[in-house]
Formats: structure tokens, sequence, C-alpha cells
């Protein structure tokens, strides 16, 4: 510890703190704005000068480490000179152009330069102007504004894990842009306009919408993957303008992906529903809420009545809130309906645990670990901020290792890796599993049976990192729970966390999969495999949110009754009797909880659009209509606590139900799709996030991708169009992905262009 | 070209003779004949540096500090991997003489870096050259196989156990690469821009390695001192300033090019060696160590000898020893104008104040040198420079600003006279 005083005050800090750090324990603030706590420390916008005792110049907050006994004065005359100075040399070649800047109002330059800036400028040379870049459809430009702190640059090589923004360029002349012709493409690029401290990147989607003095800020939890980030939700005029990160260090940090931060424009899309709706005699009609309840309410009673109460399912996404589902399972119940489901895009009916999957330790414990092996996941488009996570924790020494039916570059250093075709990750996993039971001498597990097995070098190398481990971790990711053989992938990576001591994971893949999970709502298992009488569809979309949209659509189709709650059109015009128009997470209070069991419980930021209704209220009054018990609560708190009861931890379990018995099957010598949910195709609000889709990732996932080899032996080349058969057809452009195995074509799955192909059939690409 | 006789880096070098580079010429001069003492000698690596903090070896690059010093701060336990650096960026205007040492004695050069290595406990040495220098770089790589092939590049150099691998690596023509932070990064292959300090060199350098950086002709001076000893080499200076020095002389004198003479030589002296001042003019005034330095009168500069302390105490610096001499028809208004523009164009743009301020300066002067000069724009000019200077990551914002400070402390009235007449004192 060293002794240190900051403007009078004696403090302790540990040592290799700089003097930013002792300012900021003591909550002294030094102007800056280079720094950033999560970025290298790059010390060259130099506003944090300040006075040291002793040193003959000013010296950088930020740069400067504490020496014992050191003393700082943060706003000596001598220092407030020195700021001063900068920031004259800041302003001269910045357009002061603030009435028509976005950041006017947020902006750090402008916030400072009051405190600083003259009202006159001693500059009467002429300004430099800076030619505005194309950095994509998320990040719009104005780079003549830019104070070269790098911040972005830094962000993009450190944090995004890959340098996509530099300074060329000298001197004056220096400037932030893209590579020649490229644009941003991370999966957490908006974070970049958050750190800008000057208007030079805002956001696109966003751009001229709003100022920020006209926003109310309202807290809330990011509605997709598993992760939960806190949101900062900004809204005028009742409506979602910007959404921002709300700073949780055990979960995002400050950070968010972009489909957590511009998903929103979805809220305000022309799709919105903002009726309910009645089909008679095939036209639709507006009606009331009392009417179309009624409907309802005797539609399912009528149902029930004549065909028994298996005729009907439930089903929902786990995008939906924890009351949401309760309430929607205590309906169903109560009618006598058993069958409730959100496990909606499993392949594999057979894979259950005993109780909820989740991450078997916090977001911040998994950050802890010392190797980590990822288990079928693209974990950069499905948890793009878990794999930011991991990308710093291997720059302190975290092993990271994958087995996955792609190579996808997770842009950290690998220490293992082990690529399979799609319908070989168990085989992957028992290589790996083989080669740890001999690194340890132990036994494999009488349900496994590796006498098939061969050890390649590359599944040593994983089972090296993962039995070196002391605080190892394996996670199954998405593509694992998607997986055919799902309960197989879940055999063998259980074996091996048992047989290492690792600690044993699942991704969960929506904002509610554990909370789902917990109250019970997964008790139907493949709700489409039997066409039911009637489906009460709660967000869901037959089409995109299954494992086999063809046969979800077919028997929605033909169900006598289907009722959709929804908040936006979609092709349940087509398939539905009734469409309810429910709030998005926006327009609700609710509750997820995420991957490390953790519920978080929001409130509406705006009030519902048009007759939207919460969907928890909806199932209140139906539930008071069909004349059920127990509907009548005040709040949405109320069925929160009801539905955490029992509380959340004793029921988190990622214990297989019973023993599954494992063996290695001959890899298939066919075509072979890896059928992979695309990033803004995961959930209904990122599908309708236009500035999202026209995005390279959405680009990417409109392809069909396979290696050189595979490509020339269907004989297409990147860019020729090609017809996909799998039971319907699809028609797609051809792009190379050097690192899929030969064989494998790599197609979306909840696409819009793949809706039709059956992922059970049998596959066949030709060149169209 | 010139050299003096009793020179050290030059020692025995005839310039006219193109084969006088070679190994073998260097050897029969006495080369490599330091670093056989070491091995005859078993000298120690303490030894080596007692030797080095005697002879007073102040660093040739500019900044003029002691060099034993310097490399006393290597951190001696280090269990990693350890790097020598040479600095031959050389990139200063008036600054030509490192160019001259790795055309004309290579080996000097190649010597000290493989004796600093031993010293250092540093297996492997760069040799940043220049990218805008082109037949001496490749004469040095070509020197570099000359030591490797005659066994005192390599593993177990002359049966010490010591191994020493050594290669040059090729710029690109930027200033701000001569700063040894730059320098590191522009090396690593990043872009080179100055790293913020500390951490030194010393305890994270290349690569996040223990790194010492000296100048070429830090480095060429070596084998004497090694060979005859520190003593040896002070005497021929003087306290303080050991050894013998290059001094690239231009502008208008008779006959530009480097010297090398003892450290305290007086000026008029050296003016002389140089020819006098061309078509018998006045002398004016003298820039003494590189464009960085402030300009300092001709009555000072006559007053002066050549080495750190006194020119520091005259009011300007050494620095790398290139002398820009001006006569009585140099326009002061024109030269800084010049001189401010260099260092606009070479700021590398990281940090505020130099990226901002350099420009600003350069337009000011620029504005009085055409006429549109105010009043007001002298303390201005000193006002900004006084805002760039010792708030900016790397010397190159001081760099920047002593040359204006200089000119206007020996010169105000040419300045002066330019913003009310809007023209020159002087005819050019
Ligand atoms: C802007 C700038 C440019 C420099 N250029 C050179 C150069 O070209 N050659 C050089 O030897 N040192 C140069 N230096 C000094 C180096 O940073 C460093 O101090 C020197 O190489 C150390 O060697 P020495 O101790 O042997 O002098 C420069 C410094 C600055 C700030
Ligand atoms: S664009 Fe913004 S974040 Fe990037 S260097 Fe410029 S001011 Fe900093
Ligand atoms: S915040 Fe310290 S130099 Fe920028």
């Amino acid at each position: 510890m060293l002794e240190v005083e900051i403007d009078g005050k004696k403090l302790t800090v540990p040592g290799g703190s700089t003097v930013m750090d002792a300012a900021n324990s003591v909550g002294a603030y030094i102007p800056h704005f280079c720094y950033h706590k999560k970025l290298s420390i790059a010390a060259n916008c130099r506003m944090c000068l300040v006075q040291v005792e002793k040193a003959p110049k000013p010296l950088p907050a930020c740069a400067t480490p504490v020496t014992d006994g050191m003393k700082v004065w943060t706003h000596s005359d001598s220092a407030v000179k020195a700021q001063a100075g900068v920031m004259e040399f800041l302003l001269i070649n910045h357009p002061l152009d603030c009435p028509i800047c976005d950041q006017g109002g947020e902006c750090q330059l402008q916030d400072l330069a009051v405190g600083y800036g003259k009202s006159a400028s001693r500059y009467e040379e002429e300004k430099r102007s800076v030619v505005n870049k194309n950095l994509g459809p998320l990040i719009s430009t104005d780079m003549t504004r830019c104070i070269h702190c790098t911040r972005c640059v830094r962000f993009t090589e450190e944090v995004a894990g890959y340098q996509e923004l530099g300074m060329p360029g000298r001197g004056e002349h220096s400037e932030i842009m893209s590579f020649i012709g490229k644009t941003v493409n991370s999966e957490i690029s908006g974070n970049v306009i958050d750190l800008c401290p000057v208007g030079a990147l805002t956001s696109k989607p966003f751009r001229f919408s709003a100022r920020t003095w006209e926003l109310s800020r309202r807290k809330s939890v990011s509605p997709h993957d598993g992760l939960g980030s806190n949101l900062t939700v900004q809204v005028k005029d009742h409506q979602v303008k910007r959404v921002l990160p709300l700073d949780n260090e055990s979960i995002n940090e400050c950070w968010l992906s972009d489909r957590d931060r511009f998903s929103y424009e979805a809220l305000n899309s022309p799709e919105r529903v903002t009726k309910p709706m009645i089909k008679q005699g095939g036209v639709w009609q507006q009606v009331e809420w009392t009417v179309a309840l009624e409907y309802v309410a005797n539609g399912l009673k009528s149902i029930v009545a004549d065909h028994g109460v298996d005729s009907i399912a439930a089903v929902a996404t786990p995008q939906s809130t924890l009351e949401e589902l309760f309430l929607l399972k205590k309906l169903a119940n109560g009618l006598g309906v058993q069958n409730t489901e959100s496990r909606l895009r499993q392949h594999d009916a057979s894979f259950a645990t005993a109780g909820v999957q989740w991450l078997g330790q916090s977001i911040v414990e998994l950050a802890e670990s010392d190797a980590v092996v990822v288990v079928g996941s693209t974990l950069r488009k499905e948890h793009p901020l878990i794999a930011q996570r991991l990308r710093q924790a291997v720059k302190h020494g975290m092993k990271v290792a994958a087995v996955n039916p792609h190579g996808d570059d997770m842009l950290l250093r690998l220490a293992g890796e082990v690529v399979t075709r799609p319908d070989q990750l168990v085989e992957g996993l028992l290589a790996v599993l083989k080669a740890t039971v001999e690194i340890k001498g132990a036994t494999c597990p009488a349900h496994i049976d590796t006498s098939h097995t061969e050890i390649t070098d590359v599944a040593r190398g994983v089972a090296n990192i993962l039995a070196a481990g002391e605080r190892a971790s394996i996670i199954l990711g998405n593509l694992a729970v998607q997986d055919a053989r799902a309960a197989e992938i879940h055999a063998v990576a259980a074996a091996l966390a048992a047989l290492t001591g690792a600690t044993f994971g699942v991704l969960t893949a929506g904002a509610n999969t554990a909370g789902a999970e917990l109250i019970g709502f997964n008790a139907a298992g493949d709700v489409f495999a039997t066409p039911k009488k009637a489906y009460v569809l709660l967000g869901a979309e037959p089409d995109f949110d299954t494992a086999n949209p063809v046969k979800a659509l077919a028997a929605v189709e033909q169900a006598e009754m289907v009722v959709v709650l929804s908040s936006f059109q979609s092709c349940a015009y087509d398939y539905a009797d009734v469409i309810l128009p429910v709030s998005p997470f926006s327009e609700t209070s609710g509750t997820y909880i995420n991957m490390e069991g953790r519920p978080q419980s929001f409130n509406g930021v705006v009030r519902p659009l048009g007759d939207t209704r919460p969907a928890w209220k909806v199932f209140r009054v139906l539930g008071n209509l069909l004349g059920l018990h127990g509907f009548d609560y005040g709040t949405s708190e109320e069925v929160r606590d009801e539905a955490l009861a029992a509380g959340v931890e004793a029921r988190l379990n990622n214990n297989a139900v019973a023993h599954v018995h494992v063996k290695a099957r001959a890899a298939g010598n066919g075509l072979v799709r890896l059928a992979e949910v695309p990033l803004y195709q995961s959930d209904v609000l990122s599908r309708r996030a236009p500035s999202l889709h026209a995005t390279v990732d959405a680009q990417v996932a409109e392809t069909l991708r396979a290696n050189a080899a595979t490509l020339a032996a269907l004989g297409v080349a990147a860019g020729d169009k090609v017809k996909v058969e799998q039971g319907g057809t699809a028609e797609l452009v051809v792009a190379l992905d050097a690192r899929l195995l030969d064989q494998v074509v790599r197609i979306s799955a909840g696409h819009p262009l793949t809706r039709d192909l059956d992922s059970a059939a049998a596959l066949q690409v030709a060149k169209a | 070209m010139a050299t003096f006789a009793k020179g050290v880096v030059f020692e025995g070098v005839d310039f006219d003779d193109p084969n006088s580079w070679r190994l073998e010429e260097y050897v029969k001069r006495g080369g490599y004949a330091g670093l056989r003492r070491i091995a005859d000698e078993k000298l120690t690596q303490d030894q080596i540096i007692a030797e080095m903090k005697l002879s007073a070896l102040r660093g040739r690059g500019g900044a003029g500090f002691p060099t034993g010093l310097k490399w006393s701060f290597m951190p001696r336990s280090f269990p990693g991997q350890k790097y020598l650096v040479c600095n031959t960026d050389e990139g200063e205007p008036g600054t030509f003489k490192d160019l001259d040492i790795i055309w004309n004695n290579p080996h000097a050069l190649i010597e000290g870096m493989i004796i600093g290595g031993f010293t250092m406990g540093a297996t492997v040495g760069y040799n940043y050259i220049h990218g805008e220098v082109f037949e001496a770089y490749e004469r040095f790589e070509e020197a570099i196989e000359e030591a490797r092939a005659a066994g005192f590049l390599g593993a177990n150099i002359l049966g010490c156990g010591f191994d020493f691998q050594l290669h040059a690596h090729h710029g690109y023509g930027a200033y701000i690469c001569g700063e040894e932070t730059a320098l590191l990064e522009s090396l690593e292959g990043k872009k080179g821009q100055p790293r913020f300090k500390p951490p030194f060199p010393a305890s994270f350098g290349l690569y996040g390695k223990p790194t010492t950086i000296n100048n070429t002709e830090t480095y060429a001076s070596v084998p004497y001192i090694v060979r005859n000893g520190g003593q040896k080499f002070l005497e021929l200076g003087k306290p303080n300033n050991g050894g013998t020095k290059l001094f690239s002389i231009s502008g208008h004198v008779n006959r530009p090019g480097n010297y090398e003479v003892p450290l305290g030589m007086p000026f008029a002296e050296l003016l002389e060696l140089a020819g006098g001042m061309r078509n018998g003019k006045k002398l004016k005034a003298v820039i003494p160590g590189g464009s960085s330095a402030p300009v300092l009168p001709a009555d000072i500069m006559m007053n002066c000898t050549m080495d750190f302390d006194s020119i520091a105490k005259a009011g300007s610096m050494l620095g790398s020893g290139a002398v820009i001499v001006m006569d009585e028809d140099t326009c002061m208004v024109r030269a800084l104008e010049r001189l401010s523009y260099f260092y606009f164009e070479e700021s590398c743009g990281q940090c505020t104040p130099c990226r901002e301020g350099t420009g600003w300066l350069y337009r000011v002067i620029h504005r009085i040198e055409h006429g549109h000069g105010r009043p007001e724009d002298l303390d201005l000019l000193l006002s900004v420079g006084a805002n760039i200077a010792g708030r900016t990551i790397c010397a190159l914002g001081d760099a920047a600003v002593m040359p204006v400070q200089g000119m206007l402390k020996h010169f105000r009235s040419e300045f002066e006279y330019h913003i009310e007449n809007k023209r020159c004192l002087v005819d050019h």
C-alpha cells in the first residue's frame, strides 16, 4: 500500500495505482477524455494534467503511477492552467457545431469546455475538416469533431478483439478510420458510440431523432440472450428512442451487444399490432378486448370439451416474462391442459435435466475460471458479451478451448480446438473424454462407451487444458442444446466435468430460458410433433422460433383454433383465429431470470401502444373469464412473488434426469447442414430491427457457406446461387467458410430465406 | 567529408579506400580487439560498466545522457529475453553523421553492440535504420554478414559462452520513429508513436522486455573505450564530456560535412575546420545541436566550446551535434518558418498539445513571413509554445517549441520588423 495525498486528502492505495485511480477512490474529479476504466492507458489527450510535488512539469494523472508519499493537486493554479491549455488546443480545430450535433448535451468536450474554455478563440487560422467515414448501418460519423482520443480504436482492438478502427496519418492529418472500403462489423460495435467523448461517432438509427435533454431515462433488462444486460432505455413522447447500457459489473459491465442496443427499432415498427382481431368467415375484424377475450375463453372451453385437455398446447418463447409464463401455465393447468412448452428450438426431445439449466456459477465466476471449454456455440453471436468476458480473461491467463461444429474465430487466443461435423459433436467430445480419462488415469463412466473412439491430437490438446485447470468450466452453447443429440452431448460433457472437477454450465439461450424452466413451463416436449386442435402462441412464431418450421407451421395451420398473443404482424394472419396485441418488454413490468439464475425485474418504460395490453394482465382477465381460481392479482409483483415462492437456487441443477447411454456413431458421408440461428433472428425484436438487418452479420446469415473442397465438389463458387432442397427448397448465395469441415453446409435456421426447409429431411444442394 | 585524426568512431578509417569499411580492414586497424579483450581478460559486466562510467561517454542521440549509467539500469537478473536496440533513424534536420558511420565504419557499431549485448545480457539486437537510407542500409546488412561469418555474431562468441544476434531493420522515414519508444513500436510492426513513460524501456521495452536503446555514434564509441580504457577516452574530451564527437556542419560554410573532434573544442576552431564562412560573409547565428536546439547569436557562439555543458550554459543544447551555420543574409523569420513546418509535418498526432499546437505555431509564423503578422502574434507564439512544452508524451513537442523560443529571445526585433513592414529585414 502507498500513501498519497490528493488535494490535501490523505489516503492509501494499492501499489500499481495511478493518480487517476487514487483520485477516483476519493471522488476527486480529474477531467479526462482518453482515459477509460476498461481500456488500456493511452495518455494522449493530456486533459488530466495535474500538479505533482517535486515534478518540474504537470503530469497526466491517468498514466502516472502513485509513489509513496506523493502529493497531488488536481485543481491548483498550475494544474488548471495546464488543463485549460489542453482544452484550448482541443477546441481550435473543433467545429463547435454543438447546435447541430447529436452529442450536444451529453458531450464531455462540451461539458468541460464550459468550465475551461474562453468565450473567444485566440485561433484565427483555418480550421481542419475531416471527411466522414462509412462505418456501416449502426455508427454515424462526423469526423471533424474527433479529438483523437483513440478510445474507439482501443475498444475494437482490446474489447471487441479485432482492430477494425485505426488512426492512420500523422499529426494534424491523422484520422480515425476503418480498413479501406470496410465497415465496422463487430457484434458489439455500438459501444464505440458511448465511448466517443464527442459527437464524432453517434448512433445512426438514433440520429437527429431527439435531444438528450428531452429524453427520460428508465431502467430495464435486455430481452434477448441469457445474459440479461442491464439497460437504460431513453424515451420521449411514449416512444423508446434509444437504448444504452446501465453499468452492472457482474453482468454486462458497461457494455451492450448491438442486439441489446439496436433491437429497440422494432418497438416502433409499423408492423406493430395495436388492436385485438378475430377472423370471421376468413376475414379479419378489429374487435374490443372484451369481445376477443370472450371468444378465446369460449373457444378454449369448447375445444377441451370436444377433444380433451391434451388437444391444446400453450407455446411461448423464452423472451416471455416470468409473470407471463407463470400465468399462462396457471391458466392452461386450470383448464386441465398440461401441454405448455418454450423449448421450441430443441431437436432432441429426450434432453432434459433434473432442474433448471444454468451457468453452474455466476458470470463473474465463469470469468475467473482458469480454463474454459466451450461446447457447441457460436459464442460471439449467441452470447456476444460472454465472448467479450472470456477475451479479457484470456489476457490474464485463462485458457479457452472449443469443441464446435464450426471454426469461427472467437477473436481471442484459443488454447485448443476440436472442429467436427455438425452430426459428430458427440464424437468430438468423446475423443476429449477418452483423452482425459487417459491423462487422469481414471476409468470412463459405465454409461459412456469410448471403445470405438480414437484420440486425436486436438482432442488431447483440449483434454490437457481441462485437466490442468484448477478452476475449469465446461459450458454448453445454443448449438449444443439445440443439437439432435443434445442428451448425448450433455452426458459426455457432464462426464468430462465430473472427471476433471470442472464446473458444468449451460449458456441459456433466451432472456428467460431459466425462468421458463423454473416455473415448470416446459412440460410438453415437441408440441408440433402430434398436431393439436388448438394452440395458444405467446410471442412464438412457428416459422422462426422452432426447430422445424415446416412441421410447426403445418401443425398450426391444421389446428381448429389458434390464439396468437403478439406485438407484431406476421404470417399469423394466415393460420390464427384470434390475434391479441400484447406488450413487448418495454411496455410491461416483468422479470427475467438470466443464465446465472439471477431474477431481474423491470418496469414498463413506455405505455402500451394503442390497445396493446401487457400479457400478464390479459391472462388475469382470461383466468377470471374462465372462472378459474387465483387470478386476482393486483400487480405483476404479486405474480412474481408467487412464481418465485420456492426460491431459485435450490432448483438450479444441470444433472441429467437419468443416465443416457452414449456410443460413438460413424460419421455420415453425405452433405450435412449446420443449422444455426443467426444473431439477428434470435427473437421477435431483433428480427424486426432494420438497422441490424443492414449489417454484415445479417448478410452472412443469408448465404450458404461451405469450405473450398465442398464448394468444388458441389461445382459452385462463392457468389453463385444455389438451390437447396430439404423437404422444401431455398435459393441462397454461396460464400466461403474455410474453417468448416468437408461436406458441411452452413445454412441459417429461423430465417425467412430458409423457412421452407425441413430440418429432418434429406439435404441436396445444386447450382441454381 | 573530413575527420579528425585522433577520432574515436572513425579511427584509422581511410575515406578514399572503397574497402576501408570491410571487416578485414577494420580488424587491421584494431577492430574487434575490444571484444577480444573481453574474451581474453575475462572482463566482467561490472568492469565494463565501470569503464563506461569512467569514460564520461554521453549519448550521441540528442539528450546527452551518460551511457554507462543507462547501461546500469538494465535489470541484471531478469530471467527472460532482453534486447539491445540501435537508433540509426537519424531524421533531425542538420544531422547526417550516423549515415556516415554505417557507411564508412559499420563494424565499429557492430562491435559496440556486441559489447553492449554482453554487458547487459541481451542476446538479440536490432539496428533501426532510417527509411530514406538505401545503399548504406545494404552495406550494413553486408557488414552483419561479415561479422556473422567471422564468428563475432551468433552462438558462443569468441568462446565466451555468450550469444548475440544482430538484425537490421529498415524504417519508413518518419522523424518520430527516432524517438526511442516510437522506434520500438515501429520495430514491433505497429504505427510509430511514442509510448508514455514510465515504464521506461529498461523495464518495458521491445515486446515488453527490458531494452536499452542507444544512438549509432554512442555504440560506435564503445570499442575504443573497451580497448583503451575509459580514462583514455575521457582524456580525449573534457571532464563530464568524454571523447571525441561527430559534428555535422551545414549551412553557410565553405566545407560542410562531418568532423570528428574532441569535445570541448572552441567553436571558432570547428568553424575554421569547416573552411570558415562561405563568401566571406559574417556569421549571424548558429543552431548548435540539430534543428530543435535554440539558435544562438554569433557573439555567444564564438565564446562557446563544443561540448554538452558549455552549450547548455549558453542556453541551447549540443543535441545530436548538428551545427547549422547562418550568415548575415539569413532571414530568421523564414528560417523559423521552415523549422516549424518540419515539426508540424512530423508530429505524430497522438497527443493533443503537439498535434494541435505545432500547426498553430507554423501557421502564425507562416502568416508573419507572408506579411500578415499582427503585433500580438509574438506573445501568442510564446504562449502557445508554453502550452506545448512539457505537456506532451514525448520530446517532439519541446523540440518544436525550442526553436521558436530561441528565435524570439535573440532575434525578436527582426520578427517585429517583419510584422510592421511586411518584409524581411535582410535581403535574401
Ligand atoms: C522526436 C525525437 C526524435 C529523435 N530522433 C532521434 C534520432 O534520429 N536518432 C537518435 O539517436 N536519437 C533520437 N532521439 C533520441 C532518442 O529518443 C534517444 O534518446 C536516443 O536514441 C538515446 O540514445 P543515446 O543515449 O545514445 O543518445 C529522438 C528523440 C526525439 C524526442
Ligand atoms: S472518433 Fe471519438 S472515440 Fe474515436 S478517437 Fe475520435 S473522439 Fe475518440
Ligand atoms: S485522460 Fe490522461 S491523458 Fe487523456
